[in-house]
């Protein structure tokens, strides 16, 4: 629904989590170089191009400290999206129940739905701790997390650093998580496309490298993410083989194999950053250090305008609280959350787009996180000064 | 009291299987195998379908162009159901292909490869209880795709029928028996997959044919998944048939197409489905949960692809005039070549794919009684193993119960370079040579 007005260039798009920025110029040269080799063109290996699982393999094991098996452990799959659904397609069916954590990815309910499972959710609530608004204030109650935890409960899913939220999970709070999973023999679907996007003071901690966990965890990485290139739609499974085998069976009975000089590409600017992972200048690091800059300068715009951010410790988007405006909607006939409704008026009146926060939550909790809308600010400097100019006339208007 | 009730059902699931029971009868893939002995052993590698050509110039340049072009947002997620330039393109060729004006935006989804609509259209159409007929010999995808929907197949045999006495068979010769098709309609049939061109037998399949099909589509309400991914790979003069449009069928088929074969680039994976809204509608709720977006740089690049081609529709310069001219030469060296050495070839009427005998063969791989796998499949590994030629036993194209039946046939693909082509020829001529040795 929202994303359409991406398209309309008059509006100031901050919704949908599209980057404006060019991807890294290295990166679109290894795709001219990939496609100039005429067998580059062709069918590669189904579950993954072999000098990507490599190149995956190489990071990954620095990453966690553990061995990986570039043929069993890992799975590349179209997207992300296309390795949550690898995932779920193999490993979850009627009868189960899998724990989403609100506010979520939207795509997790529909696709747990869609293999016959039950979503049973549970909100991060925020600790009233003074005035500070930062991600890492919206925490989940243990007690809480606890009780949904059954013996129906065959997975829970993780997304650290947290889209909408931008929150990271400490490792105490990972380890109340895997210490549910293992007690309840539950698995862990991690996702963690914005590993890479984490700010000063944190650190993103992979809940497979818990003790007990790699055997019940797949984690789940993106190119898109990591190399603002979206577009590219390549994303990736890591875990044990035990589980990685049945998410590629699903993959050689849904699409077979992913493009080929993508994930040539791919693998290339994965080796140049890997080879230059103890060097801040890593792209890994650079492009974190990048959103940084852009993440305090959306705060800022945001304060003055009068609006209530909630500062992100990792990810590229920023939660806001626009109770504080006041904007009174009440006289708008369609019985939609306020969130929906403000976003419609914003967009209509102030020609900036956002994403409502209701659209990440399920039936029960709508009504806690109505007040707030979703920035994305992994957008180049001119697109900041355009919402800049929009927020700097913002309470002109309304008064 | 509670810890023991908590480890007894905890016992009951750490006993169940992690994985889920839709991918039961499923996980068994030949390619996997074949295409990692094919990279082990092969010399020459007819196996696996891909040219080892490169796709046109025209095509590579707007690759390049797309992906370093000052509009860099080409790296970025495009449309969901479709990058606008690639839909609006395929609805004006096949629109003029089909005689319809097609809605780009509802009438047309692209998706990631022919694989994935395929993917899509079970997922979407297919239910429990359902059944789904599949003519045999076919692209072994369907089987599993249909049982991970939790549909059944139905299997009907194309047979053969033999030829007068010395010609060669052609992929003509194997035809449905039409009592035995209609016997296999029932009212839990949900629908029947079509792929003409046909994989791995090069059949065309005629208009008779094809009525005969559609009118059983008509009298039963099935819809029709009609995989055409070799459309333009036919020879011989012939003409293929879209049978959605014969009578009654546009409404209910759905139309699978491939830029991997269609351009020669198996590996950029951008397939589309064409077909009525109403059971569009419903293949774009099975892509959103599943995929979501197609890459965005080779859908920009195969709409232009289709732009050239559109101007150039019939002309002698068109890739999709050019490419059956190439592939028939093709074709027939492969045929000379098989018939030289005794093997004898199907001469296919589409696809690049062509079957042969290897009856005459037999003497080198003995037969296992009660082996649990066709004679074909271990004549293949032997082949690639002890020949270096690659190629695939019939038998992966058959349901399980009936894999035995044509266990003497072996599908090698001909989109290869000419020298490709002069090598397996001087393995086959080798081979021979070994054979009427004293």
């Amino acid at each position: 629904e929202f994303t359409k007005v991406a398209a309309d260039p008059s509006i100031v798009n901050l919704g949908q989590g599209l980057p404006d920025i060019s991807p890294p110029s290295y990166v679109k040269e290894e795709l001219a170089k990939a496609a100039a080799v005429d067998r580059l063109n062709q069918y590669t290996r189904g579950f993954g191009h072999p000098s990507l699982v490599k190149a995956l393999s190489q990071v990954y094991e620095r990453v966690c400290g553990r061995k990986i098996d570039p043929l069993t452990d890992i799975l590349v799959t179209v997207g992300a999206y296309g390795s949550l659904f690898s995932t779920i397609q193999a490993l979850i069916e009627e009868g189960d129940e899998v724990i989403i954590i609100e506010p979520f990815y939207d795509c997790y309910e529909p696709m747990v739905k869609m293999a016959g499972a039950k979503p049973v959710f549970i909100p991060l609530r925020y600790k009233n701790d003074g005035n500070s608004a930062s991600s890492a204030d919206w925490v989940l109650d243990p007690a809480e997390l606890a009780n949904k935890f059954n013996s129906k409960t065959k997975a829970i899913i993780l997304n650290t650093p947290h889209n909408p939220m931008g929150k990271v999970f400490t490792r105490e709070e990972l380890q109340v998580i895997a210490d549910l999973c293992i007690k309840h023999d539950t698995l862990c679907i991690s996702d963690e496309v914005y590993e890479w996007l984490v700010y000063k003071g944190n650190k993103h901690v992979k809940i497979a490298t818990l003790p007990g966990m790699w055997e019940r965890t797949i984690t789940i990485g993106s190119a898109g993410k990591t190399y603002s290139v979206t577009g590219w739609k390549l994303g990736w499974s890591i875990g044990p083989q035990n589980l990685i085998k049945h998410l590629q069976v699903v993959h050689q009975n849904t699409l077979y194999t992913c493009p080929t000089p993508l994930q040539e590409a791919l693998a290339q600017a994965l080796w140049i950053d890997y080879k230059r992972m103890d060097d801040p200048d890593c792209y890994f690091y650079s492009l974190s250090r990048e959103l940084e800059s852009k993440r305090d300068r959306m705060a800022q715009l945001l304060q003055e305008a009068g609006l209530k951010p909630v500062i992100p410790d990792g990810g590229y988007f920023m939660i806001v609280d626009v109770s504080t405006l006041n904007v009174d909607l009440s006289d708008v006939g369609e019985k939609q959350p306020y969130d929906y409704k403000f976003v419609k008026w914003m967009i209509r009146s102030k020609k900036l787009s956002a994403i409502p926060l209701s659209a990440f939550c399920g039936p029960e909790t709508k009504r806690q996180f109505e007040k707030y809308i979703r920035f994305c600010f992994i957008k180049k400097d001119s697109t900041l000064d355009a919402a800049e100019a929009i927020l700097k006339n913002w309470n002109k208007q309304t008064a | 009291l509670q810890t023991h009730s908590l480890s007894l059902s905890l016992q009951a699931k750490m006993s169940r299987p992690v994985q889920a029971r839709r991918l039961e009868g499923t996980d068994k893939n030949i390619w996997v195998e074949f295409v990692k002995l094919a990279a082990t052993y092969s010399k020459v590698n007819l196996g696996q379908g891909f040219p080892d050509f490169p796709p046109p110039d025209f095509l590579k340049e707007s690759f390049v162009r797309a992906l370093s072009g000052e509009n860099h947002m080409l790296h970025q997620y495009t449309r969901a159901f479709g990058h606008p330039p690639l839909v609006k393109i395929l609805a004006q060729f096949f629109g003029k292909l089909l005689g319809r004006d097609l809605d780009p935006m509802t009438n047309v989804m692209v998706t990631v490869g022919a694989y994935q609509a395929l993917f899509c259209c079970f997922q979407a159409l297919v239910d429990e209880g359902d059944e789904v007929i599949i003519i045999e010999p076919f692209f072994d995808c369907y089987e599993p795709m249909v049982k991970m929907a939790s549909g059944t197949p139905v299997f009907v045999p194309l047979r053969l029928k033999a030829p007068k006495d010395g010609k060669l068979i052609s992929s003509a010769d194997w035809q449905l028996d039409p009592a035995e098709l209609a016997s296999k309609f029932s009212e839990r049939t949900k629908a029947i997959v079509l792929n003409s061109p046909n994989n791995p037998l090069g059949k065309v399949f005629s208009r008779e044919e094809l009525e005969l099909i559609a009118d059983l589509c008509v009298k039963h309400d099935v819809l029709c998944i009609s995989d055409e991914v070799y459309e333009w790979l036919v020879y011989d003069g012939k003409e293929h048939i879209r049978i959605a449009s014969l009578r009654g069928m546009w409404d209910r088929t759905v139309i699978i197409g491939s830029a991997g074969k269609t351009f020669s680039a198996t590996g950029w994976k951008v397939g589309w489905t064409v077909g009525p809204n109403r059971l569009l509608q419903h293949l774009r709720t099975v892509h959103q949960n599943s995929v979501y977006h197609c890459a965005t740089v080779a859908q920009e690049a195969v709409a232009q692809g289709f732009q050239r081609e559109l101007e150039l529709y019939g002309k002698p310069d068109s890739y999709f005039v050019q490419l059956p001219k190439e592939l028939q030469q093709k074709r027939d060296w492969l045929v000379q070549s098989l018939d030289a050495v005794g093997m004898k070839p199907i001469i296919p009427e589409g696809t690049y794919f062509l079957v042969a005998d290897i009856s005459k063969f037999k003497s080198d791989v003995p037969d296992v009684p009660d082996s649990d796998e066709p004679y074909d499949s271990r004549f293949a590994k032997w082949m690639v193993k002890n020949k270096g030629l690659a190629a695939i036993p019939l038998s992966a194209f058959y349901s399980g119960a009936h894999k035995n039946n044509y266990n003497h046939f072996i599908r090698f693909c001909f989109a290869k370079e000419e020298a490709t082509l002069k090598a397996a020829n001087d393995i086959l001529q080798k081979w021979k040579q070994e054979k009427t040795r004293p």
